[in-house]
Protein backbone atom coordinates (compact mmCIF):
# COMPACT_ATOMS: atom_id res chain seq x y z
CA UNK A 1 0.00 0.00 0.00
CA UNK A 2 1.55 3.35 -0.94
CA UNK A 3 1.15 6.52 0.66
CA UNK A 4 1.56 9.86 -0.64
CA UNK A 5 0.90 11.61 2.89
CA UNK A 6 3.14 10.86 5.88
CA UNK A 7 2.65 12.83 9.12
CA UNK A 8 4.74 11.94 12.11
CA UNK A 9 4.34 13.94 15.51
CA UNK A 10 2.41 17.33 13.48
CA UNK A 11 1.86 19.73 15.97
CA UNK A 12 0.40 23.28 15.81
CA UNK A 13 0.03 25.75 18.48
CA UNK A 14 -1.71 29.03 18.11
CA UNK A 15 -0.33 30.90 21.75
CA UNK A 16 -1.82 29.02 24.44
CA UNK A 17 -4.50 26.78 22.58
CA UNK A 18 -3.30 23.52 20.78
CA UNK A 19 -4.99 23.09 17.78
CA UNK A 20 -3.12 19.78 16.10
CA UNK A 21 -1.87 17.56 19.13
CA UNK A 22 1.06 15.65 18.27
CA UNK A 23 -0.48 13.59 15.28
CA UNK A 24 0.57 10.62 13.46
CA UNK A 25 -1.34 9.44 10.27
CA UNK A 26 -0.89 8.07 6.46
CA UNK A 27 -2.87 8.95 3.45
CA UNK A 28 -2.86 5.54 1.23
CA UNK A 29 -2.68 6.42 -2.76
CA UNK A 30 -6.05 6.79 -4.92
CA UNK A 31 -8.73 6.33 -2.14
CA UNK A 32 -11.46 9.33 -0.87
CA UNK A 33 -10.79 9.70 2.78
CA UNK A 34 -13.69 11.31 4.70
CA UNK A 35 -11.97 13.70 7.26
CA UNK A 36 -14.00 14.60 9.72
CA UNK A 37 -14.84 16.35 13.21
CA UNK A 38 -16.07 19.04 14.76
CA UNK A 39 -16.23 22.71 14.24
CA UNK A 40 -12.28 23.84 15.78
CA UNK A 41 -11.00 20.20 15.79
CA UNK A 42 -8.64 20.89 13.79
CA UNK A 43 -9.53 19.57 10.28
CA UNK A 44 -8.93 23.05 8.65
CA UNK A 45 -5.56 23.35 10.13
CA UNK A 46 -4.36 20.34 9.32
CA UNK A 47 -5.15 20.31 5.58
CA UNK A 48 -3.51 24.06 5.21
CA UNK A 49 -0.08 22.24 6.66
CA UNK A 50 -0.84 19.56 4.19
CA UNK A 51 -0.59 22.44 1.35
CA UNK A 52 1.61 24.61 3.01
CA UNK A 53 -0.77 27.13 3.66
CA UNK A 54 0.25 26.95 7.29
CA UNK A 55 3.09 25.94 9.37
CA UNK A 56 3.94 23.53 11.83
CA UNK A 57 4.82 24.15 15.20
CA UNK A 58 6.57 20.61 15.23
CA UNK A 59 7.10 17.31 13.53
CA UNK A 60 7.35 16.49 9.90
CA UNK A 61 4.73 16.37 6.86
CA UNK A 62 5.95 14.14 3.68
CA UNK A 63 4.10 14.94 0.07
CA UNK A 64 4.55 12.47 -2.12
CA UNK A 65 7.80 11.83 -0.14
CA UNK A 66 8.51 15.04 -0.43
CA UNK A 67 8.05 18.71 1.98
CA UNK A 68 5.92 20.41 0.41
CA UNK A 69 6.98 24.30 1.53
CA UNK A 70 7.81 26.27 -1.31
CA UNK A 71 8.14 22.91 -3.54
CA UNK A 72 6.28 23.81 -6.90
CA UNK A 73 6.99 20.33 -8.19
CA UNK A 74 4.64 18.70 -5.02
CA UNK A 75 2.06 21.98 -4.93
CA UNK A 76 1.32 21.62 -8.41
CA UNK A 77 -0.40 18.36 -7.86
CA UNK A 78 -2.31 19.24 -5.03
CA UNK A 79 -5.39 21.07 -5.21
CA UNK A 80 -6.81 22.69 -1.73
CA UNK A 81 -10.33 23.97 -2.38
CA UNK A 82 -10.77 25.64 0.37
CA UNK A 83 -13.99 26.86 2.91
CA UNK A 84 -13.65 30.55 2.60
CA UNK A 85 -11.53 31.23 -0.45
CA UNK A 86 -10.67 34.18 -1.29
CA UNK A 87 -10.46 35.78 -5.23
CA UNK A 88 -9.49 39.45 -6.33
CA UNK A 89 -12.12 42.04 -5.58
CA UNK A 90 -12.67 42.25 -9.48
CA UNK A 91 -12.09 38.33 -10.10
CA UNK A 92 -14.79 36.99 -12.54
CA UNK A 93 -15.34 32.82 -12.40
CA UNK A 94 -13.14 32.84 -15.58
CA UNK A 95 -10.47 34.32 -13.89
CA UNK A 96 -10.52 31.86 -11.09
CA UNK A 97 -10.70 28.90 -13.89
CA UNK A 98 -7.94 30.29 -16.52
CA UNK A 99 -5.53 30.65 -13.56
CA UNK A 100 -6.56 26.76 -11.93
CA UNK A 101 -5.48 25.54 -15.87
CA UNK A 102 -2.18 27.36 -15.68
CA UNK A 103 -1.37 25.89 -12.20
CA UNK A 104 -2.87 22.52 -12.65
CA UNK A 105 -1.05 20.37 -15.14
CA UNK A 106 -3.74 17.38 -15.52
CA UNK A 107 -6.88 20.64 -15.52
CA UNK A 108 -9.52 19.04 -17.86
CA UNK A 109 -11.48 21.92 -19.71
CA UNK A 110 -14.14 20.22 -21.18
CA UNK A 111 -14.76 19.03 -17.84
CA UNK A 112 -14.79 22.01 -16.16
CA UNK A 113 -16.94 23.59 -18.87
CA UNK A 114 -19.94 20.86 -18.67
CA UNK A 115 -19.67 21.63 -14.42
CA UNK A 116 -20.28 25.18 -15.35
CA UNK A 117 -22.73 24.20 -17.21
CA UNK A 118 -24.72 21.58 -14.62
CA UNK A 119 -24.44 24.52 -11.74
CA UNK A 120 -25.65 27.17 -13.92
CA UNK A 121 -22.63 29.09 -12.79
CA UNK A 122 -22.96 32.93 -14.19
CA UNK A 123 -19.53 33.69 -15.38
CA UNK A 124 -19.71 37.13 -16.08
CA UNK A 125 -20.30 37.76 -12.47
CA UNK A 126 -17.60 39.46 -10.21
CA UNK A 127 -17.01 36.37 -7.62
CA UNK A 128 -17.31 38.87 -4.68
CA UNK A 129 -21.09 39.10 -5.56
CA UNK A 130 -21.74 35.51 -6.09
CA UNK A 131 -23.79 34.28 -3.50
CA UNK A 132 -22.42 31.85 -1.38
CA UNK A 133 -23.38 28.80 -3.18
CA UNK A 134 -22.04 29.89 -6.71
CA UNK A 135 -18.83 30.79 -4.41
CA UNK A 136 -18.78 27.05 -3.44
CA UNK A 137 -19.78 25.56 -6.87
CA UNK A 138 -16.38 28.02 -8.24
CA UNK A 139 -14.31 25.59 -5.69
CA UNK A 140 -15.95 22.59 -6.11
CA UNK A 141 -15.39 22.97 -10.30
CA UNK A 142 -11.85 23.60 -9.94
CA UNK A 143 -11.56 21.06 -7.20
CA UNK A 144 -13.29 18.42 -9.58
CA UNK A 145 -11.11 19.54 -13.13
CA UNK A 146 -7.91 19.80 -11.27
CA UNK A 147 -7.83 16.51 -11.92
CA UNK A 148 -4.86 16.64 -8.86
CA UNK A 149 -2.99 13.75 -7.81
CA UNK A 150 -4.11 14.51 -4.18
CA UNK A 151 -7.24 17.12 -3.94
CA UNK A 152 -9.12 18.37 -0.45
CA UNK A 153 -12.20 19.68 -0.13
CA UNK A 154 -12.95 21.55 2.78
CA UNK A 155 -16.70 21.86 3.75
CA UNK A 156 -17.28 22.22 -0.09
CA UNK A 157 -21.19 22.24 0.09
CA UNK A 158 -21.57 25.47 1.56
CA UNK A 159 -24.65 27.04 0.65
CA UNK A 160 -24.93 24.27 -2.16
CA UNK A 161 -28.61 23.14 -2.44
CA UNK A 162 -29.41 19.38 -2.26
CA UNK A 163 -29.45 19.03 -6.21
CA UNK A 164 -26.25 20.92 -6.46
CA UNK A 165 -24.82 19.05 -3.48
CA UNK A 166 -26.12 15.80 -5.01
CA UNK A 167 -24.43 16.81 -8.62
CA UNK A 168 -20.84 17.36 -6.84
CA UNK A 169 -20.74 13.99 -5.38
CA UNK A 170 -22.13 12.15 -8.72
CA UNK A 171 -19.48 14.16 -11.01
CA UNK A 172 -16.90 13.01 -7.89
CA UNK A 173 -17.36 9.31 -7.97
CA UNK A 174 -17.67 9.16 -11.85
CA UNK A 175 -14.48 11.12 -12.28
CA UNK A 176 -12.77 9.12 -9.56
CA UNK A 177 -13.68 6.24 -11.17
CA UNK A 178 -12.35 7.10 -14.46
CA UNK A 179 -8.96 8.94 -12.90
CA UNK A 180 -8.62 7.47 -9.68
CA UNK A 181 -7.11 9.76 -7.16
CA UNK A 182 -6.64 10.57 -3.80
CA UNK A 183 -9.64 13.05 -2.22
CA UNK A 184 -9.78 14.21 1.00
CA UNK A 185 -13.54 15.17 1.57
CA UNK A 186 -14.32 17.47 5.12
CA UNK A 187 -17.46 17.50 6.28
CA UNK A 188 -20.55 17.45 8.10
CA UNK A 189 -22.82 16.08 6.24
CA UNK A 190 -21.66 12.65 7.24
CA UNK A 191 -24.53 10.63 6.03
CA UNK A 192 -24.55 12.04 2.63
CA UNK A 193 -20.86 11.21 1.84
CA UNK A 194 -20.75 7.87 3.87
CA UNK A 195 -20.99 6.07 0.40
CA UNK A 196 -18.89 7.90 -1.42
CA UNK A 197 -15.22 7.54 1.16
CA UNK A 198 -13.45 4.32 1.72
CA UNK A 199 -11.37 5.35 4.54
CA UNK A 200 -13.02 7.53 7.51
CA UNK A 201 -10.12 9.91 9.40
CA UNK A 202 -11.81 11.14 12.78
CA UNK A 203 -9.76 13.99 14.58
CA UNK A 204 -11.23 15.23 17.85
CA UNK A 205 -9.62 17.76 19.48
CA UNK A 206 -6.28 18.15 17.76
CA UNK A 207 -6.37 14.35 17.73
CA UNK A 208 -6.92 11.29 15.40
CA UNK A 209 -9.20 9.06 17.22
CA UNK A 210 -10.58 6.99 13.88
CA UNK A 211 -8.35 5.92 11.20
CA UNK A 212 -10.55 3.12 9.53
CA UNK A 213 -12.28 1.67 6.48
CA UNK A 214 -15.58 2.58 6.13
CA UNK A 215 -16.54 -0.87 5.87
CA UNK A 216 -15.02 -1.54 9.64
CA UNK A 217 -16.43 1.54 10.90
CA UNK A 218 -20.31 0.24 10.13
CA UNK A 219 -20.09 -2.71 12.27
CA UNK A 220 -17.85 -1.08 14.87
CA UNK A 221 -21.16 -0.14 17.15
CA UNK A 222 -24.72 -0.68 17.81
CA UNK A 223 -28.18 0.39 19.46
CA UNK A 224 -29.24 -2.08 21.93
CA UNK A 225 -32.76 -1.15 22.50
CA UNK A 226 -35.53 -2.81 25.18
CA UNK A 227 -36.40 -3.17 28.91
CA UNK A 228 -33.68 -0.61 30.52
CA UNK A 229 -32.74 -3.64 33.16
CA UNK A 230 -32.30 -6.17 30.08
CA UNK A 231 -29.99 -3.53 28.50
CA UNK A 232 -28.39 -3.06 31.61
CA UNK A 233 -27.38 -6.40 31.71
CA UNK A 234 -26.16 -7.08 28.81
CA UNK A 235 -23.87 -3.88 28.62
CA UNK A 236 -22.42 -3.95 31.52
CA UNK A 237 -18.67 -4.01 31.35
CA UNK A 238 -18.69 -2.86 27.89
CA UNK A 239 -17.98 0.25 26.05
CA UNK A 240 -20.73 2.55 25.85
CA UNK A 241 -20.81 5.69 23.80
CA UNK A 242 -24.17 6.69 24.85
CA UNK A 243 -27.51 5.87 26.72
CA UNK A 244 -30.94 7.22 26.63
CA UNK A 245 -33.97 6.07 28.00
CA UNK A 246 -37.77 7.00 27.97
CA UNK A 247 -39.62 5.48 31.13
CA UNK A 248 -38.80 1.20 31.22
CA UNK A 249 -37.12 1.53 27.66
CA UNK A 250 -33.79 2.13 27.30
CA UNK A 251 -31.58 2.59 23.88
CA UNK A 252 -27.56 1.74 24.36
CA UNK A 253 -24.81 2.35 21.75
CA UNK A 254 -21.97 0.15 22.79
CA UNK A 255 -18.62 0.11 21.01
CA UNK A 256 -17.31 -3.77 19.30
CA UNK A 257 -18.56 -5.67 16.92
CA UNK A 258 -21.41 -8.03 18.14
CA UNK A 259 -20.66 -11.95 18.18
CA UNK A 260 -22.62 -15.26 17.07
CA UNK A 261 -22.73 -15.26 21.28
CA UNK A 262 -24.17 -11.81 21.76
CA UNK A 263 -26.84 -11.66 19.04
CA UNK A 264 -28.59 -15.24 20.70
CA UNK A 265 -28.09 -13.76 23.94
CA UNK A 266 -30.12 -10.27 22.67
CA UNK A 267 -32.71 -12.60 21.38
CA UNK A 268 -33.10 -14.39 24.64
CA UNK A 269 -33.07 -11.50 26.55
CA UNK A 270 -36.31 -10.14 24.37
CA UNK A 271 -33.69 -7.03 22.82
CA UNK A 272 -33.74 -5.37 19.84
CA UNK A 273 -30.58 -4.58 17.86
CA UNK A 274 -30.53 -1.32 15.48
CA UNK A 275 -27.46 -0.20 13.39
CA UNK A 276 -25.83 2.67 13.79
CA UNK A 277 -25.43 5.30 11.05
CA UNK A 278 -21.80 6.54 10.41
CA UNK A 279 -22.99 9.62 11.64
CA UNK A 280 -24.49 8.61 15.08
CA UNK A 281 -21.08 6.70 15.72
CA UNK A 282 -18.91 10.23 14.49
CA UNK A 283 -21.58 11.92 16.94
CA UNK A 284 -21.68 10.02 19.43
CA UNK A 285 -17.55 9.22 19.73
CA UNK A 286 -16.74 12.53 19.76
CA UNK A 287 -19.38 13.81 22.26
CA UNK A 288 -17.93 10.68 23.91
CA UNK A 289 -14.51 12.00 23.90
CA UNK A 290 -15.56 15.13 24.71
CA UNK A 291 -16.69 14.84 27.94
CA UNK A 292 -14.39 11.73 29.06
CA UNK A 293 -11.40 13.29 28.06
CA UNK A 294 -10.59 15.78 30.58
CA UNK A 295 -6.73 15.28 29.94
CA UNK A 296 -6.59 17.14 26.67
CA UNK A 297 -9.42 19.73 27.51
CA UNK A 298 -6.88 22.70 26.20
CA UNK A 299 -6.27 21.58 22.99
CA UNK A 300 -9.39 22.95 20.76
CA UNK A 301 -9.98 26.14 18.54
CA UNK A 302 -9.33 26.89 15.37
CA UNK B 1 -31.91 1.56 -2.02
CA UNK B 2 -28.91 1.05 0.58
CA UNK B 3 -29.65 -0.24 3.80
CA UNK B 4 -27.98 1.32 6.66
CA UNK B 5 -26.10 -1.33 9.25
CA UNK B 6 -24.91 -3.73 6.96
CA UNK B 7 -21.85 -3.84 4.77
CA UNK B 8 -22.52 -2.24 1.62
CA UNK B 9 -20.06 -4.39 -0.45
CA UNK B 10 -22.73 -7.32 0.41
CA UNK B 11 -25.56 -5.57 -0.54
CA UNK B 12 -24.26 -5.25 -4.05
CA UNK B 13 -23.12 -8.88 -4.45
CA UNK B 14 -26.91 -9.68 -3.21
CA UNK B 15 -28.32 -7.06 -6.04
CA UNK B 16 -26.35 -9.12 -8.44
CA UNK B 17 -27.38 -12.31 -7.16
CA UNK B 18 -31.42 -11.48 -7.10
CA UNK B 19 -30.78 -10.09 -11.11
CA UNK B 20 -29.41 -13.77 -11.88
CA UNK B 21 -31.80 -15.75 -9.56
CA UNK B 22 -34.81 -13.76 -11.16
CA UNK B 23 -33.21 -14.26 -14.49
CA UNK B 24 -32.66 -10.73 -15.78
CA UNK B 25 -29.37 -11.20 -15.78
CA UNK B 26 -28.46 -14.49 -17.59
CA UNK B 27 -25.76 -17.17 -17.57
CA UNK B 28 -22.67 -16.24 -19.33
CA UNK B 29 -24.26 -12.67 -19.70
CA UNK B 30 -22.15 -9.93 -19.12
CA UNK B 31 -22.51 -8.73 -15.69
CA UNK B 32 -22.62 -4.31 -15.03
CA UNK B 33 -18.90 -3.62 -13.77
CA UNK B 34 -17.81 -2.25 -10.98
CA UNK B 35 -17.88 1.60 -12.06
CA UNK B 36 -21.48 0.84 -13.36
CA UNK B 37 -22.21 -0.90 -10.12
CA UNK B 38 -20.60 2.00 -8.26
CA UNK B 39 -22.40 4.86 -10.09
CA UNK B 40 -25.95 3.35 -10.29
CA UNK B 41 -25.75 2.86 -6.53
CA UNK B 42 -23.79 6.01 -5.94
CA UNK B 43 -20.95 4.71 -3.89
CA UNK B 44 -17.39 4.11 -3.51
CA UNK B 45 -15.85 1.92 -6.68
CA UNK B 46 -14.09 -0.01 -4.30
CA UNK B 47 -16.65 -0.87 -2.48
CA UNK B 48 -18.20 -1.89 -5.56
CA UNK B 49 -15.38 -3.71 -6.57
CA UNK B 50 -15.35 -5.87 -3.06
CA UNK B 51 -19.20 -6.97 -3.39
CA UNK B 52 -17.89 -7.85 -7.38
CA UNK B 53 -14.67 -9.93 -5.77
CA UNK B 54 -17.00 -11.74 -3.52
CA UNK B 55 -18.81 -12.85 -6.23
CA UNK B 56 -15.99 -14.14 -7.89
CA UNK B 57 -14.69 -16.49 -5.23
CA UNK B 58 -17.83 -17.92 -5.23
CA UNK B 59 -17.68 -18.56 -8.21
CA UNK B 60 -20.67 -16.94 -9.38
CA UNK B 61 -19.08 -14.49 -11.47
CA UNK B 62 -16.03 -14.87 -13.71
CA UNK B 63 -13.75 -12.73 -15.26
CA UNK B 64 -12.90 -12.87 -18.98
CA UNK B 65 -9.46 -10.88 -18.81
CA UNK B 66 -9.62 -7.41 -21.04
CA UNK B 67 -13.53 -7.24 -20.70
CA UNK B 68 -14.94 -7.93 -17.91
CA UNK B 69 -17.31 -9.70 -15.67
CA UNK B 70 -19.70 -12.78 -16.45
CA UNK B 71 -22.30 -14.89 -15.01
CA UNK B 72 -21.06 -18.61 -14.64
CA UNK B 73 -23.02 -21.33 -16.09
CA UNK B 74 -25.19 -22.91 -13.55
CA UNK B 75 -24.73 -19.89 -11.03
CA UNK B 76 -28.63 -19.21 -11.15
CA UNK B 77 -29.11 -23.17 -9.79
CA UNK B 78 -26.53 -23.23 -7.05
CA UNK B 79 -27.80 -19.52 -5.74
CA UNK B 80 -31.44 -20.69 -5.81
CA UNK B 81 -30.12 -23.96 -3.70
CA UNK B 82 -28.86 -21.81 -1.26
CA UNK B 83 -31.81 -19.65 -1.04
CA UNK B 84 -34.20 -22.78 -0.76
CA UNK B 85 -31.63 -23.79 2.18
CA UNK B 86 -31.73 -20.06 4.06
CA UNK B 87 -35.48 -19.71 3.17
CA UNK B 88 -36.32 -21.62 6.56
CA UNK B 89 -34.11 -19.61 8.52
CA UNK B 90 -34.85 -16.14 7.11
CA UNK B 91 -38.94 -15.97 6.57
CA UNK B 92 -40.49 -19.15 8.94
CA UNK B 93 -38.48 -17.85 11.97
CA UNK B 94 -39.58 -14.46 12.09
CA UNK B 95 -43.43 -15.49 10.62
CA UNK B 96 -43.46 -18.01 13.77
CA UNK B 97 -42.37 -15.61 16.06
CA UNK B 98 -45.03 -12.88 14.75
CA UNK B 99 -48.12 -15.15 14.63
CA UNK B 100 -47.19 -16.57 18.11
CA UNK B 101 -47.22 -13.26 19.59
CA UNK B 102 -50.36 -12.72 17.47
CA UNK B 103 -51.99 -16.01 18.92
CA UNK B 104 -52.34 -18.29 16.01
CA UNK B 105 -51.47 -21.32 16.28
CA UNK B 106 -49.80 -23.76 13.43
CA UNK B 107 -53.28 -24.88 12.57
CA UNK B 108 -54.46 -21.14 11.80
CA UNK B 109 -51.33 -20.51 10.00
CA UNK B 110 -51.14 -23.09 7.85
CA UNK B 111 -55.08 -22.39 6.53
CA UNK B 112 -53.99 -18.47 6.07
CA UNK B 113 -50.84 -19.74 4.06
CA UNK B 114 -52.98 -22.01 1.67
CA UNK B 115 -55.31 -19.84 1.11
CA UNK B 116 -52.77 -17.04 -0.06
CA UNK B 117 -50.74 -19.63 -2.14
CA UNK B 118 -53.55 -20.95 -4.09
CA UNK B 119 -54.79 -17.10 -4.67
CA UNK B 120 -54.13 -15.77 -8.21
CA UNK B 121 -50.73 -14.30 -8.22
CA UNK B 122 -49.35 -11.48 -10.68
CA UNK B 123 -45.64 -12.86 -10.04
CA UNK B 124 -43.67 -14.50 -13.36
CA UNK B 125 -40.40 -15.58 -13.88
CA UNK B 126 -38.92 -13.95 -16.74
CA UNK B 127 -36.46 -16.85 -18.45
CA UNK B 128 -33.00 -15.42 -19.03
CA UNK B 129 -32.77 -11.67 -20.69
CA UNK B 130 -29.87 -11.09 -22.29
CA UNK B 131 -28.68 -7.14 -21.39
Amino acid sequence: MSHVIEVSHLTKRYREAVAVDDVDFAIQKDKIYGLLGRNGAGKTTVMSILTAQNFATRGTVRVFGEDPYENAQVLSRMCFVRESQKYPDDALPLHAFRTARLFFPNWNQDFADRLIAEFQLPMKTRIKKLSRGQLSAVGVIIGLASRAEITFFDEPYLGLDAVARQIFYDRLLEDYAEHPRTVILSSHLIDEISHLIERVLVIDQGRIIMDEDTDTVRGLAANIVGDSAAVDAFTDGRDVIHRESLGRVASVTVLGALTDADREQLRAAGLDVGPVSLQQLIVRTTQHAGTAGEAHAEGVLR
Amino acid sequence: MIEEGRPIFLQIAEGVEAAIVDGSLAEEAQAPSTNELAAFHRINPATAAKGVALLVDQGVLYKKRGIGMFVASGARERLLEARRAAFAERYIGPLLVEAHALGLGPDELSAIIRERATAPTTSTTSEGITP
